[in-house]
């Protein structure tokens, strides 16, 4: 068992008069991809916007490579190596992709190595790399948000639903991307309602069902496991 | 999964209407100048016009870019605006009043001297104090607008009063800096110098602010911020403190504006920034809320528009702007140059 990078323990968080988290315990162990698996509603996002700091648990702790980021400021958890990649994409439409990319590297210019590697990556990056974001279109918008959170070395991506809404080809470009920021020995923990790309991408797997992590263990076991399936997620897999 | 497919697309070349789009609400100037120049007839009169609309239109665009951002940025309706114009106009008129030897003398270089004194005066006394109008007025009421409206109106009415504390309830009277006063003669056109001083000044403001927020990272951050301050935060810049400048230099502009807006109509009083504030919210609301571009073409339009139906009716110039307004918003209800906003 790797060491966990990050820890959520008992953590709960509302949105104005709504109680979505109820106890949320989580472990992201470091070099891995931790799915994140559930029906809609059942706190997934607002899982990853609290663990950003982008809305406050007011119980619990999370812990991130040994600190309490708890009440931390968003722009102070993302200093310290997290990305963030939110389930609308949050590109700036006014900007162009170049723009766009220089704003993500914070601490330093994106090097020409890296901006190599996310060009192999997503090649439309650099057909569009002088237009402006609100031009592209859906699959390239992900592509370029997927991109800055790859334009600094990050000890941990949060990604939200990256296949949502995608054509299946572009769905297959995107796995690719994060099959080989996973080579590289990211972190990374996902929302995806994709079960193949889940499978395809997950080392570690967490259900969430009404703002709880209902089970957790290896994607492996959940994968060849219909029952678990049904029994965890209501769905029978075999369907999708 | 299988391999990632090739998707490789290709850029085309965009037609001339794409191209020209973008460009339109700027024609929209040299259109009113010359539905100017047809209504107006002598072409002395309307030089004259001009060049006394596009001073007042850089004034108010001065006034209104500070504006138009902090609305951008943090969706903070502010009322109070109008209160950095007055004090900076009180600020730098009382400097500029006390430095009598430099504007009266006949030399330009030490008239400069005295304006730019009353100028950096102006602009870090309303900057200070929208430092502090920010702490203490604007940040309690973050995300409730009909709060802002009411608290930030009644900040500007405490600010109004104070003045008349400070500086008496008269109107102050000042003349021009020596070298300033005075018209320039072209083609039988009288053309004011410090008319042309303020053309001047608003295009080195604009052109300057355009080049921080194209090519400078922080004005990446800012244009970012305007459209989805959540993400700006997420990729790991404070956007509160980039806030708090922007409401700090915004407020500075407002003095800047006030001050040249005094030396404009040669007299200053606690009410000139509340009054003022109708023509600033009209060229922030026709400019697009959150732009700079629209900003500044809202602000010659209002100027320029001024000045004609002021030649032509004078009742009607006020009326004039209001009917602008009703025309851009019916034909781009979010303003000439709309900034995107995430949802």
């Amino acid at each position: 068992m790797r060491d966990a990078l990050l820890t959520l323990n008992g953590v709960h968080a509302n949105i104005h008069q709504y109680n979505i988290l109820h106890g949320v315990d989580l472990v992201v162990p470091r070099g891995e991809v931790t799915m994140l698996l559930g029906r809609n509603g059942a706190g997934k996002t607002t899982t990853l916007r609290t663990i950003m700091g982008l809305w406050q648990a007011h119980q619990g702790e999370i812990n991130f490579d040994g600190k309490n980021i708890t009440q931390s400021a968003t722009a102070q958890i993302a200093k310290l190596g997290v990305g963030y990649v939110p389930e609308d994409m949050g590109v700036f439409s006014d900007l162009t992709v170049e723009e766009n990319m220089i704003l993500a590297a914070v601490s330093a210019p994106v090097s020409q190595e890296r901006l190599d590697r996310i060009f192999k990556a997503f090649p439309p990056l650099k057909t569009f790399w002088h237009s402006a974001a609100g031009n592209l279109s859906g699959g390239q918008k992900q592509m370029l948000s997927i991109a800055r959170a790859m334009a600094e070395q990050r000890q941990l991506y949060l990604i939200d639903e990256p296949t949502k809404g995608l054509a299946p080809a572009i769905i297959n470009t995107m796995a690719a991307a994060l099959a080989e920021l996973k080579s590289n020995g990211a972190t990374i923990l996902m929302v995806e309602q994709n079960f193949e790309v889940a499978k395809y991408l997950g080392d570690k797997c967490a259900v969430m069902e009404d703002g709880k992590i209902t089970w957790a263990g290896d994607m492996a076991e959940m994968a060849k496991d219909k029952v678990l399936q049904e029994r965890h997620m209501g769905l029978s897999m075999e369907a999708i | 999964m299988s391999a990632a497919p090739e998707h490789n697309p290709t850029l085309h070349k965009l037609g001339l209407q794409d191209r020209i789009a973008p460009y339109i609400p700027l024609l929209l100037v040299p259109i009113i100048m010359l539905i100017g120049a047809g209504a107006i007839q002598s072409p002395s009169s309307w030089m004259t016009l001009t060049v006394s609309g596009l001073a007042m239109g850089m004034m108010i665009f001065i006034m209104a870019s500070g504006l138009t951002l902090v609305f951008g940025l943090m969706d903070v309706i502010n009322f109070g605006h109008g209160a950095f114009i007055s004090v900076g106009a009180f600020i730098g008129i009382s400097i500029l009043l006390s430095l009598g030897g430099l504007t009266g003398a006949p030399s330009l270089f030490l008239n400069v001297l005295a304006v730019l004194a009353a100028i950096i005066g102006a602009m870090v006394g309303a900057g200070a104090l929208g430092w502090a109008f920010e702490r203490v007025i604007v940040k309690p009421v973050y995300g409730a607008h009909l709060k802002q409206i009411l608290v930030t109106m009644g900040g500007m009415i405490v600010v109004e009063q104070l003045i008349l504390v400070f500086w008496g309830p008269d109107e102050i009277f000042i003349t021009r800096p020596e070298t300033l006063k005075g018209a320039f003669i072209f083609f039988g056109a009288a053309v004011e110098k410090f008319r042309l001083l303020a053309v001047v000044f608003g295009l080195v403001i604009f052109v300057g602010m355009r080049w921080v927020l194209r090519s400078t990272k922080i004005g990446l951050i800012v244009r970012a911020g305007v459209e989805n301050g959540e993400m700006v935060k997420a990729l790991g810049y404070p956007l509160r403190l980039v806030f708090i400048s922007i409401f700090i230099a915004g407020s500075a502009l407002a003095g800047l504006g006030g001050v040249m807006w005094g030396l404009y109509q040669e007299v200053i009083t606690a009410q000139m920034g509340g009054n003022l504030m109708v023509l600033v919210f009209i060229v922030v609301i026709i400019g697009g809320l959150g732009s700079v571009e629209g900003c500044f073409i809202g602000a010659l339009l209002v100027g320029l528009l001024q000045n004609y139906v002021g030649y032509l009716d004078p009742k009607l110039a006020l009326v004039s702007n209001i009917g602008l307004m009703v025309f851009i918003l019916m034909w781009r209800p979010q303003g000439m140059i709309p900034v995107v906003k995430a949802k």
